[in-house]
């Protein structure tokens, strides 16, 4: 994937999205950024999309509300319909709240598992590589150094620009 | 800290200067620290508590539920109102987690996470009480639909008790999942501040994160969506609840006000607990920074306005049963207010009703000592208010011949105070184990108000010619203007 990345470290999230933009315009390939907490504007900053994981929250919770009630119809219209209290067999008011548990509870599972795979967070035995303080107090863009007129120096100059501390070279990215 | 979109009109919702580091070592401390004596004599309390409630009910289960005083006229009593306070108290951690999160209500950052650990031991508290109430809590996958070789024979989709087993465990799953999505960050701050054996769990709680903002992207995505889910959810939970009353056809349950009135309620309660809670931690870890006056008193205005609710709902019935002209109706009111449980009643309306009025004295809501006794009291008024709904509206039924009183037996008391241990012991050991306190969230509201807070330093050191202010790290220094 990465050759190798260019990691600029800040002390505030205002360098780090003076940063992003500056290094986008001037057309430097951002692989990603490492932040203590999530930095408002910095999707904006470096031009990430919007995610697509409500699309998942829709379908789960969907095929929950349809799944509740074609099981509770199932069971008690057609399995076994049972007279309670001289209503009909397919009782749908009656099937309602369980449905919209069903929809919540496969809409909420669906979509953090939706979000674990996607940005692989699963238990693992190691532990991942982490650059220095980004849980903590510090904030960290990190650049590809892979284009083809990639200019190490110049953009090192420009995160320092716009109030990076320190700036070094990571060869694997975590 | 961000250079847009930050009015100066933002109150600092951390009040003392902190760096973001600062922020860390502090919610961390508690965690990194030999337990206080105060700590070790609490746990041994809730322990204690929790032990007489195991016993309790260990007693129930091998003698049957004769052991509890229930007759064939009253046969909820105790245990449904304990079931009923419980759930409605986990309430108000769904509401500070997700409602206010929907609201961009900022305030709610430092409570969060303790609020929705309460919510999750009080639902655990609450499961407890229908399955033990079964008698044979062996059985109690019976209430599943599970295919069986009866027939199969299914559950009762209809009926609302069936809907709770769904509505209470959903909300569970729900709720712990919230929880731990949002613990997600901070798990791996605590795990890169870790060694040894605390570092390899941490490591595996906190599932590989690294702060990478393509997780970030997602995962605040992710977040909104679980906030959005879990706000209709948790006004169904307790509708649902109340429908286990109002689905009946007894003078006193049988009632359309009681969804919004269950719900306003367990905010009312859960809130009250909250502010129990976190009164006691602000003091016991010096959080007061933290957990500011503000978030107190914007919590006792919650309260006034569910107490409002509640009072008004208390006003409804008792005009429903006048103006319906049903002489069953009317009766079961009459009997509720002076009838043999009166003074049951009384303690509610004075404890829910008259209490919450003295919110409106600013003296009062922004002093944490009259906050935590009034809190109390609102608990004690909202555990009657359930006892009253459930005993006063069964003990004098359509015939006058199956009258009977209600009165619990030790043993009923003993499994209450086994759920307050067990809920206590739960908050205590949480207090030890993970960060209290959302040290992501809180990194982000650091910089509200730091213009504000700039200019007024400006200010002061133009006027006296002090040292200026700030110094290393992060330019959050906070005015204490407020305080």
């Amino acid at each position: 994937m990465t050759s190798g990345l260019l990691v600029a470290y800040f002390e505030d999230e205002n360098g780090l999205l003076r940063a992003a933009r500056e290094a986008r315009a001037a057309g430097l390939k951002i692989h990603d950024a490492y932040t203590p907490y999530a930095v408002h504007g910095l999707d904006a900053a470096m031009g990430q999309r919007p995610s697509r994981l409500p699309w998942v929250t829709l379908l789960c919770g969907l095929t929950g509300t349809l799944l509740a009630f074609w099981f509770q119809r199932w069971t008690s219209a057609v399995s076994w319909p049972i007279n309670v209290g001289g209503k009909p067999a397919h009782s749908f008011p009656a099937f309602i709240p369980v449905a919209f548990e069903f929809t919540v509870l496969l809409a909420a599972l669906g979509t953090v598992a939706a979000l674990f795979i996607r940005v692989g967070l699963r238990p693992r035995v190691g532990l991942p590589r982490v650059l220095p303080r980004v849980t903590n107090d510090r904030f960290a863009l990190a650049l590809c150094t892979d284009g083809e007129d990639f200019n190490g120096a110049a953009a090192a100059e420009l995160c320092r620009n716009a109030g990076a501390c320190e700036v070094s070279a990571v060869e694997e990215a975590p | 800290m961000s250079e847009h979109a930050l009015s100066d009109l933002r109150e600092p919702l951390v009040t003392e200067p902190r760096t973001m580091a600062g922020i860390t070592d502090e919610v961390c401390a508690p965690m990194e620290r030999r337990p206080s004596i105060l700590w070790t004599l609490a746990f041994l309390v809730a322990v204690v508590a929790l032990a007489i409630g195991v016993w309790a009910v260990q007693h129930t289960i091998r003698k049957g539920i004769g052991v509890w005083g229930l007759n064939k006229t009253v046969g909820w009593a105790f245990d449904i109102t304990n079931f009923v306070f419980w759930v409605g108290i986990g309430h108000a951690g769904t509401l500070i987690s997700a409602i206010l999160f929907l609201f961009r209500q900022k305030w709610r950052t430092s409570v969060n996470r303790a609020a929705e650990a309460m919510t999750l031991f009080a639902v655990m508290c609450a499961g407890l009480f229908p399955i033990i109430h079964m008698g044979r809590p062996w059985l109690g996958f019976w209430m599943l639909p599970y295919p069986n070789t009866r027939g199969s024979l299914w559950v009762n989709f209809r009926s609302p008790l069936l809907w709770d087993v769904f509505a209470i465990s959903t909300y569970f799953i729900v709720s712990a999942v919230f929880w731990y999505v949002g613990l997600l960050p901070d798990l791996a701050t605590v795990r890169d501040r870790a060694k040894g054996l605390k570092r390899r769990i941490f490591g595996v709680l906190a599932l590989g994160w690294n702060g990478s903002q393509k997780t970030w992207l997602r995962y605040e995505t992710v977040y909104l969506l679980l906030a959005a889910l879990a706000t209709p959810l948790v006004l169904s939970v307790h509708t649902i609840v109340s429908m286990d009353f109002a689905t009946s056809v007894l003078p006193g349950w049988h009632t359309p006000i009681f969804p919004p009135y269950f719900v306003a309620g367990a905010v009312f309660s859960g809130f009250a607990m909250v502010l129990t809670l976190m009164i006691i931690t602000r003091k016991i870890m010096r959080w007061e920074h933290l957990i500011t006056v503000r978030h107190l008193e914007n919590m006792t205005k919650v309260i006034i306005v569910t107490g409002g609710i509640v009072g008004l709902a208390y006003g409804t019935e008792f005009f429903m049963a006048w103006y319906s002209g049903n002489m069953y109706e009317a009766f079961t009111f009459k009997n509720r207010a002076f009838g043999p449980y009166g003074w049951a009643y009384w303690i509610m309306v004075s404890c829910n009703v008259g209490v919450p009025q003295l919110f409106w004295i600013k003296k009062v809501r922004t002093s944490p000592w009259m906050i935590l006794i009034l809190a109390l009291l609102i608990n004690v008024g909202m555990w009657f208010e359930r006892f009253v709904i459930i005993v006063t509206s069964l003990h004098r039924d359509f015939l006058p011949s199956s009258w009977a009183m209600y009165a619990p037996t030790l043993i009923e008391l003993a499994i209450l105070l086994g759920s307050f241990g067990l809920f206590f012991t739960l908050f205590l050991l949480f207090t030890r184990v993970l960060p209290m306190i959302s040290i992501a969230e809180v990194k982000g509201v650091l910089g509200f108000a730091a213009r504000k807070r700039e200019a007024a330093a400006a200010a002061k050191a133009k006027a006296g010619g002090s040292s200026a202010p700030g110094g290393v790290g992060l330019p959050i220094a906070a005015s204490k203007e407020r305080s």
